[in-house]
């Protein structure tokens, strides 16, 4: 039997639920609607249709996520990326981080410093900017957070203004939220 | 929807007075959104195996675990009389079995979800816990422990500015 990958990666692994997702065909209307499926539009995956079997924050957490991944202003796509990826990191939550570290990799078009993240979490070689991010987003994610007013501080002493924060604090947070849902309900497995 | 009457903006003290009430609005929607998921997760209209009187007190639970006391009060307040012991980090659900691996996953993913394995699902299917509620149980989990974050980091942003 295959087993789960267990160490980080860049490459997008297949997501196995650990839980039943729902059978598309017997979806209610409220389900349709929150996974925005249209009848040209049925290949869906499986980690949508586990979430579906919770419609009802499906159909909110949809547009925040992508409200906090997508918006234009503030924090820059690759730099959210990166805060996605420091809450998977101590979260470990294998698929996460691969997806967003391989998000990061294609708009940044660097494959170096997500190796180095992985191979060497906060210690990790990376450019101060980046490592003030790595570690504000890292302390955020533990619980209780370890976040303080000096970690803060070191983002803005790295040129972050307060709306780069903010988006910063929303993408971290958000991978709190996600990892607890793609790290619990199921697995990351090689692609075939 | 008042931006600064969310749960997030009067727990971090911010206000539209606030120096920080021109950055926040940048995000208004995103704020809006997080207000929304919170009724979805603690107040759902179809709220399936899980009451919103135990769904408050596993989230008041969450917010003890993480220091968060502003939260931690706010989530007591949508509790009720019935449920209280679940708030109680000292509980362990007892001799309910289907409570005890509720508050034992809740536990785990709240705190340490690094940890989480395939039997820790298997648990609480094991005691008859569907997995449409085990889904229910993970959100609430999941964005109790956003909301947490958000919050936390919001007071940093008040204590810097």
């Amino acid at each position: 039997m295959t087993k789960p990958i267990e160490d980080f990666t860049a490459v997008v692994p297949f997501w196995q639920p650990r839980v039943t997702p729902l059978d598309l065909e017997k979806a209610t209307g409220e389900q349709m609607e929150a996974m925005k499926v249209t009848v040209s539009n049925t290949d869906i995956g499986a980690y949508t249709l586990v979430l579906a079997l919770d419609p009802e924050t499906l159909q909110q957490r949809t547009p925040l996520f992508n409200g906090i991944m997508y918006s234009r202003g503030g924090l820059s796509r690759s730099e959210t990326e990166m805060g996605a990826v420091a809450a998977s990191v101590v979260n470990r939550c294998i698929y996460c981080a691969a997806v967003h570290a391989n998000r990061y990799n294609q708009l940044t078009k660097d494959e170096t410093v997500m190796d180095r993240i992985f191979a060497s979490g906060e210690d990790a070689d990376i450019d101060p900017r980046q490592k003030a991010l790595m570690n504000f987003a890292t302390k955020l994610s533990k619980c209780p957070s370890e976040a303080r007013k000096a970690d803060m501080e070191l983002l803005v002493e790295n040129g972050f203004g307060m709306d780069e924060v903010l988006d910063l604090i929303l993408s971290a947070s958000l991978f709190g939220w996600a990892n607890r849902l793609m790290h619990v309900l199921g697995d990351p497995m090689p692609q075939d | 929807m008042d931006i600064f009457q969310t749960i997030v903006a009067k727990a971090a003290g911010i206000s539209a007075e606030s120096r920080l009430a021109g950055v926040l609005s940048e995000r208004g929607e995103i704020l809006e959104l997080t207000e929304k998921s919170h009724d979805a997760a603690l107040r759902p209209k179809h709220p399936g195996g899980l009451t919103h009187s135990e769904r408050a007190a596993l989230a008041c639970r969450i917010a003890l675990l993480n220091d968060e006391a502003v939260l931690a009060r706010h989530y007591d307040g949508l509790i009720g009389d019935s449920n209280r012991e679940i708030a109680d980090t000292g509980f362990d659900g007892g001799s309910d079995i289907r409570l005890r691996a509720i508050i034992r996953h809740t536990d785990l993913v709240a705190v340490n979800p690094r940890e989480a394995v395939s039997g820790d699902v298997s648990a609480l299917q094991n005691v008859g816990i569907a997995d449409a509620d085990i889904v229910r149980l993970s959100e609430l989990i999941a964005f109790v422990s956003y909301q947490i974050r958000v919050v936390a980091g919001l007071r940093l942003m008040v204590e810097v500015s």
